[in-house]
C-alpha cells in the first residue's frame, strides 16, 4: 500500500536537502516502506472530531518583555563558521551561473 | 534580459477583468527581535545584533516578544480584524542561507488576526473596500550580500555573504482577500492600498514605515480572467516592489504582460516575479512547484497566544484614530485648499499644525509657518522638520504676539531662529535680543516726517492718490526704526501724515 | 581512596561537606578511574580533566567559605553530549557537528556550574539521540559493563555505561522515546524522564521538542532524585518550561511509604512480546508491592496500541525540521563537492556526509509526513493519537496513583543485532514512548537479573503530569523492597571492570 517509489524518495531528499545516490534511493525507498507500512495505521485510531495535540502540557500565553538583552560579539558569532569575510557568514554561490 | 510583449493598458483592460491581491510585510520597530532579545536595530555591523537563538544555533529555543504580540493585535484591530481566541505559531520549512535555522517561524492556520476591511480612497475621491484575510507574526530573515560578477546582484555572483543581524526581526504580514471590480484603477488602488497601511502603521508608532528601508514591503498578485468569466486566472507574484511608485508601475507592467500572453492565446505560469524598478519590467523567478512545500507544522518551541477580551480591549481603547479619517475631519475643521492641505500631509506635518492649532494659532498661520519659515529652515540645515528644537506651543507662543502687533513677521523669524539656537522660550529671546516693536508713535511720526521731507515726489504721488508709492516710505521709516515698527501701522500713518 | 568511585553520590557529597574527602580527590578518582576504563566503554566522547579539576578546586574553596551550592556540591557528573558546553566540543554523536565548541552553555549546563558540580566530560549518544543502543553515533558504540558485547541501551548509552560502570557518580541524559529509562534498565542503573516542561530544554539539541525532555541518570534512587532538584525549575529562555516548581525530590524518596498506594497495570504493556525472563521480574516486583499491601489493578490504555507509530511520525517531523540548521553556513562541518558548486549543492553534500543512515532515514520520513498532502493522514493523525493517549492515561489515573510496565521488552541485546533492523530497534521503546507522547514522568528502576542470561532488567513507573514527587516515591518503595532482598545494589553485582 506504500506510496513510497525511488522518485518519492528523492523528491523527499531534495527538500531534505540530503545529496542520494540512486543506490541510496533504492534502498531507503525499500526502508521508508516498511516503515511507513507499519505507522500508517495511526489513520485508522482516530476520527475527525479528535482534537489535536502539539503540545503535551496546556500552556498558552509565554512571552518575553521587550528589553534587550546582550548579543554575541561578531567574533563570538563568526568562531565556527567553516568561512567567513568582512563580519559576515561566507557561502558559496546562491544560484547557478545564467 | 528577454523583453516582454506588452498589449496596451486600455486593450487589456477592455478584454480582461483584473484582479489583485497584496501581501504586506510590516517590520516592528520593537527594541528587540521576535524570538530573543538582541536589538533590533538598523545600520549596526555586520553580525553584532545576534545570538543563539537568531543564528540558529544548535540547543538555542525562540521566546516570544509580548510588545511585538501587542503591536501585531494592535494592527490587526486598525485594519477591522477579528483576534483569533487562539493564535499558532508555525514552522515553515525551506532552506536559504538567509535563514538560520532552515524554517521561518511564522504563522499557518491560525492567525493572531483574520477578517478585516479597509476603505481605500482614491484621489479621484472613489473609494474601494479591500477584505483582509488575515494578519499574522513572523520573523524577518537576514541579508545576503553577493559579490563579484557584474553589479553585486545575486546572478554571476562568485559567492554571497550573510548577515544576521535582520534575522529574528518582528514583521506582520498582511494580507488581502482578492480585489476585484477596480478595473483601470487596479494599480492605483494597490500603491494607496499600500500608503494607508504604511500611514497606518506609522500613526500607530508600530513600525518606522519607511519603505525605502524595507519597514514596509509589498508582494503584488495580479491575475486576469475574460471579461464575464468565473474563474480566477492564473496569478503572479511579484516581489521587491518596495516603493508606492513601483507598485504601481509593477501592477501595470503584469496586467499589460499578461493581458499580451492570453490575447495570444498563451497561458500564465504560476512564478513568482522580480520587480526591477531602474528598467520598469518584471522577470521570473522560480515558477511556483512542490519544491515550495513548506511542510508548516505548529512551532513545538512555543505554546499558543490566547489573548482575552480585556487584554484585547485595552489594546483596541488605545489606538489612534484612522490617518484617513483624521486628515479628513482637519481638512474640513482648518477649511484649507485641496492643494493647502496635500501640502501639509505631503510633508509629514500634521501632527506638527494640529499641535500648533490646538495651542491657540489660526490654522492658516500654523500651516504658513510649518510648510514655510521651518521647513526652508529645515532644508537648509539639512535635517528632518520633526527634529528642529521648537515646540508648537512655541511656534503658537510667537504667532500670538504677532497677531497682538507686539512682533513684525521679519522680528518673529529671528525669535524662531533664537529658539532654534537653544536660546530658549520665546520670550526669552525676545528679551535677550530686545525684539520689541516700537510703538512710540511719536517717534514713528517723526521719521515719517523725516522721510516725506527727503522724497517730495513720493508725497505728491501719495497727495494725489497713488497710495502705493507709500511703499518707498515704509521702507525707510523701517529701516530708521531698525526694522522693530509694525509695517501696518507705519502705512497708516504714512497716508495720514501726508494727506494731513 | 579508589573505593570512592562505588559510593553513592549522596555519601559523597556529606563525605566532602564534612571534608573527610575533598571535590578534588573525587574527581581524580573517577578521572583516574575513566581514563584506564573509557578506551574499554566508550562512555565517554571527551573528558575534560582540567577544567574539571579547576571547578573541583573551586567547590572546595567555597565549601570551606562556608557555601554549599546545591545538594550534589562538589559531586562530578557526566554530561550527555547533546547539551552545549562552551568548554568542551559538543557534537551530539555526529560528524556534522565535529569539533564545534558551541557559543553558550545549555540551562543544565549552567546550572551544574552553579551547583558546584565539575564536568567530567561529554556521553556518547546515537546520532542526534535516535536510536536505541548508540550503534548510531558516529564515534562506535558504547559497551554495557555487565557484558561489554552488549548495548548500554539508547540514546543515552555513554551516560548509562559511565555511571553504571562508575566512571561517574551521576549523569544527565535526555529521553524524547526512552533514552534515559531504556538505558538504565539494561545497564541497572536508575534513569527518569521528568514531566515535559520541569528541566529547560534551552541548550539541549532538539531532536523532537515537544517530547524532548533533559533528566538525571544515577545508581540509586536517591541520587537520580537530587540531581532532579538541581537541574528543574522554570527558565525563561524555554517557553515550554514548567512555571511552578515541582517540589522536592529527594524529600520525596525519604518518604518511602507504601500505605495507600494504588497501582495500576496496563493491560497493553503486560502481556506479549516481552522476554519471559523480563516479564517474571516484572510480576515478582507486582507481588512484593501486593504484599505490602498495594492496590494494584490492571487499566485498560487501548491507544496505547497506536503509541510506536505516532512516535515515529512525529518525532521524525519535528526532526526533519530541526535539524534543517545543520547546513555548514554558521558553524561545524562543511563539504563543498567537486567545481564550481551552489550553496544548495554544498548543503546536499555535507548533509549527505555528515548524516548517518538513520538521520537521514528519520529526516526523510519526518518530510513525507509533513508533506503536503500526507500532513493529516500521518503527522496530522499522530497528534490526536496523543490526545487518545492522555485521555486514556487520565481515566487511568482516576483508579490509581500510578502506572506500572517493564521499562523494556528485552534486557540488553548484543551489538550488531538489530542495528539493520529499524523497526525492530523502534519497539525497544514500546513501554517509554506513551510518557514522552503524554508529557507525564517516568522513571526506570533495576528489579533484578533476568533467568535467561543474567542481564539487568528495570520497572518503569509512571505518574500523573506534575507528580514526578509521587513516582520518586514509589521508585524509592520499590528500591527499598529489592535491597532489602538482595542486601546491596544490583550494580556490586556487576562483573568488575577493571578485571577484564
Amino acid at each position: 500500500m506504500s506510496e513510497i517509489t525511488p522518485d518519492t524518495v528523492r523528491h523527499l531528499a531534495s527538500l531534505a536537502r540530503i545529496l542520494v545516490t540512486d543506490a541510496e534511493v533504492e534502498k531507503l525507498a525499500g526502508e521508508l516502506a516498511v516503515i511507513v507500512d507499519s505507522v500508517a495505521k495511526v489513520n485508522q485510531a482516530v476520527s475527525k472530531d479528535v482534537v489535536a495535540t502539539s503540545h503535551p502540557i496546556p500552556m498558552a500565553n509565554v512571552f518575553r518583555e521587550d528589553v534587550v538583552r546582550p548579543s554575541l560579539s561578531q567574533s563570538q558569532a563568526l568562531s565556527a563558521a567553516p568561512d567567513s569575510a568582512e563580519g559576515r557568514f561566507r557561502v558559496a554561490a546562491i544560484l547557478d551561473e545564467e | 534580459m528577454a523583453k516582454d510583449n506588452l498589449l496596451s493598458y486600455e486593450a487589456a483592460l477592455e478584454q480582461f477583468e483584473v484582479v489583485i491581491g497584496l501581501e504586506v510585510h510590516v517590520e516592528l520597530n520593537t527594541k528587540t527581535k521576535m524570538f530573543c532579545g538582541c536589538a533590533n536595530e538598523f545600520g549596526s555591523e555586520p553580525n553584532t545584533n545576534v545570538c543563539p537563538v537568531c543564528l540558529g544555533l544548535p540547543g538555542s529555543l525562540p521566546a516570544v516578544n509580548k510588545k511585538a504580540v501587542e503591536s501585531s493585535m494592535a494592527i490587526g484591530l486598525a485594519l477591522g480584524c477579528k483576534i483569533a481566541p487562539t493564535g499558532r505559531f508555525a514552522r515553515k520549512n525551506y532552506f536559504y542561507p538567509d535563514l538560520s535555522k532552515n524554517f521561518q517561524t511564522s504563522q499557518y492556520d491560525e492567525p493572531i488576526a483574520y477578517d478585516g476591511e479597509i476603505t481605500i480612497e482614491l484621489d479621484s475621491g472613489e473609494s474601494f473596500v479591500v477584505q483582509i484575510e488575515r494578519a499574522h507574526m513572523e520573523e524577518d530573515a537576514g541579508k545576503l550580500t553577493h559579490v563579484g560578477g557584474a553589479t553585486g546582484r545575486i546572478q554571476g555572483a562568485e559567492y554571497s555573504l550573510v548577515d544576521y543581524n535582520r534575522a529574528g526581526v518582528p514583521l506582520v504580514e498582511i494580507v488581502t482577500r482578492p480585489v476585484f471590480g477596480a478595473g483601470d484603477k487596479a494599480p492605483e488602488l494597490a500603491a494607496a492600498y499600500v500608503r494607508a497601511i504604511r500611514d497606518i502603521v506609522k500613526s500607530m508608532d508600530v513600525s518606522d514605515a519607511k519603505m525605502e528601508r524595507g519597514n514596509v514591503r509589498c508582494d503584488a498578485n495580479v491575475s486576469l480572467r475574460k471579461k464575464g468569466a468565473e474563474k480566477l486566472g492564473t496569478r503572479t507574484e511579484t516581489k521587491n516592489v518596495n516603493s508606492l511608485r513601483s507598485i504601481e508601475n509593477a501592477v501595470r507592467y503584469e496586467i499589460q504582460r499578461q493581458a499580451y500572453i492570453l490575447s495570444q492565446g498563451g497561458t500564465i505560469t504560476q512564478e513568482t516575479r522580480h520587480w526591477h524598478e531602474d528598467r520598469g519590467y518584471t522577470s521570473a523567478g522560480r515558477p511556483k512547484s512542490d519544491a515550495d512545500d513548506y511542510r508548516y507544522f505548529p512551532e513545538p518551541d512555543l505554546v499558543p497566544v490566547q489573548p482575552d477580551i480585556a487584554w484585547i480591549e485595552s489594546i483596541r481603547s488605545a489606538l489612534p484614530e484612522n490617518p484617513a479619517a483624521r486628515r479628513k475631519r482637519l481638512q474640513s475643521a482648518w477649511g484649507f485648499s485641496e492643494l493647502e492641505f496635500r501640502d501639509v500631509v505631503n510633508s509629514d506635518l500634521l501632527d506638527q499644525v494640529e499641535a500648533t492649532v490646538a495651542a491657540g494659532a489660526s490654522p492658516q498661520a500654523a500651516r504658513k509657518w510649518w510648510t514655510g519659515e521651518l521647513a526652508r529652515v529645515a532644508n537648509a540645515s539639512e535635517i528632518e522638520i520633526s527634529a528642529l528644537q521648537i515646540t508648537p506651543e512655541q511656534v503658537a507662543a510667537i504667532q500670538k504676539l504677532i497677531d497682538a502687533g507686539d512682533l513684525t513677521d521679519r522680528m518673529a523669524r529671528e525669535v524662531v531662529a533664537g529658539v532654534l539656537a537653544g536660546e530658549g522660550e520665546p520670550a526669552a529671546v525676545i528679551e535677550k535680543r530686545g525684539l520689541k516693536v516700537v510703538t512710540d508713535e511719536g517717534a514713528l511720526i517723526a521719521a515719517i516726517d523725516e522721510a516725506l521731507a527727503k522724497q517730495p515726489d513720493v508725497l505728491e504721488k501719495i497727495r494725489e492718490g497713488k497710495v502705493q508709492a507709500a511703499g518707498a516710505v515704509i521702507g525707510a521709516v523701517m529701516q530708521a526704526m531698525k526694522g522693530q515698527a509694525d509695517a501696518a501701522r507705519v502705512r497708516e500713518l504714512i497716508l495720514e501724515r501726508a494727506n494731513s | 581512596m579508589s573505593e570512592l568511585v562505588y559510593r553513592p553520590a549522596s555519601e559523597l557529597v556529606a563525605l566532602i561537606a564534612k571534608k573527610e574527602v575533598s571535590s578534588v580527590e573525587v574527581t581524580k578518582a573517577f578521572f583516574d578511574r575513566s581514563e584506564k576504563l573509557n578506551p574499554v566503554t566508550n562512555s565517554y566522547l571527551h573528558l575534560n580533566r582540567e577544567l574539571a579539576l579547576a571547578a573541583a578546586n573551586s567547590a572546595d574553596e567555597a565549601l570551606s567559605r562556608g557555601e554549599v551550592s546545591s545538594p550534589l556540591h562538589g559531586v562530578p557528573i557526566a554530561v550527555k553530549d547533546n547539551l552545549t558546553t562552551t568548554d568542551a566540543p559538543t557534537t551530539s554523536g555526529s560528524k556534522i557537528l565535529e569539533g564545534w565548541v558551541p557559543q553558550y552553555d545549555a540551562t543544565v549546563v549552567t546550572k551544574l556550574r552553579q551547583g558546584a558540580m565539575p564536568i567530567l566530560g561529554k556521553t556518547n549518544l546515537d546520532e542526534f539521540a535516535m536510536g536505541s543502543s548508540t550503534e548510531y553515533s558516529a564515534f562506535g558504540p558504547s559497551k554495557n559493563p555487565w557484558d561489554l558485547d552488549r548495548i548500554p541501551g539508547g540514546s543515552g548509552g555513554g551516560s548509562s555505561s559511565a555511571v553504571s560502570g562508575f566512571l561517574a557518580p551521576v549523569a544527565i541524559g535526555s529521553d524524547t522515546g526512552g533514552s534515559i529509562r531504556f538505558p538504565a534498565a539494561v545497564t541497572g542503573s536508575v534513569g527518569a524522564k521528568p514531566t515535559y516542561g520541569a528541566v529547560s530544554r534551552y541548550g539541549l539539541i532538539a531532536l523532537a521538542s515537544s517530547l524532548d525532555q533533559i533528566g538525571p541518570v544515577a545508581n540509586n534512587v536517591l541520587d537520580t532524585a537530587l540531581l532532579q532538584d538541581v537541574i528543574s525549575g522554570h527558565d525563561p529562555m524555554d517557553s515550554t518550561s514548567l512555571p511552578n516548581s515541582l517540589g522536592s525530590m529527594a524529600q520525596a524518596v525519604r518518604q518511602a511509604d507504601p500505605k495507600g498506594l494504588r497501582v495500576g497495570v496496563v493491560k497493553q504493556l503486560s502481556s506479549d512480546g516481552f522476554q519471559p525472563g523480563v516479564k517474571e521480574l516484572f510480576d515478582d516486583t507486582i507481588a512484593k508491592l501486593v504484599a505490602e499491601g498495594v492496590e494494584v489493578v490492571e487499566v485498560d490504555c487501548p491507544s496505547f496500541e497506536y503509541a510506536v507509530a505516532a512516535y515515529y511520525l512525529i518525532l521524525p517531523a519535528e526532526a526533519s525540521s530541526n535539524l534543517a540548521k545543520f547546513d555548514s553556513v554558521r558553524f561545524g562541518l562543511r563539504v563543498t563537492p567537486e567545481g564550481n558548486p551552489t550553496i544548495e549543492r554544498v548543503m546536499a553534500a555535507t548533509r549527505e556526509a555528515g548524516f548517518g543512515p538513520e538521520v537521514k532515514r528519520r529526516i526523510i520520513l519526518g518530510t513525507y509526513a509533513l508533506s503536503s498532502g500526507y500532513y493529516d493522514a500521518y503527522y496530522g493523525s499522530a497528534q490526536k493519537v496523543r490526545t487518545l493517549i492522555q485521555q486514556d492515561l487520565n481515566r487511568a489515573f482516576e483508579k490509581v496513583d500510578v502506572l506500572l510496565t517493564p521499562t523494556a521488552p528485552t534486557t540488553a541485546f548484543k551489538i550488531g543485532e538489530k542495528v539493520n533492523d529499524p523497526l525492530a530497534m523502534y519497539l525497544n521503546d514500546i513501554a517509554t514512548i506513551p510518557a514522552n507522547l503524554a508529557g507525564i514522568p517516568g522513571m526506570s528502576v533495576p528489579n533484578g537479573l533476568a533467568r535467561e542470561d543474567g542481564l539487568p532488567s528495570g520497572v518503569q513507573i509512571l505518574a500523573p503530569q506534575m507528580q514526578d514527587a509521587l513516582m520518586y516515591r514509589v521508585g524509592a518503595i520499590i528500591e527499598k523492597l529489592y535491597l532489602a532482598q538482595w542486601g546491596s545494589p544490583l550494580l556490586t553485582k556487576a562483573p568488575k571492570l577493571e578485571a577484564k
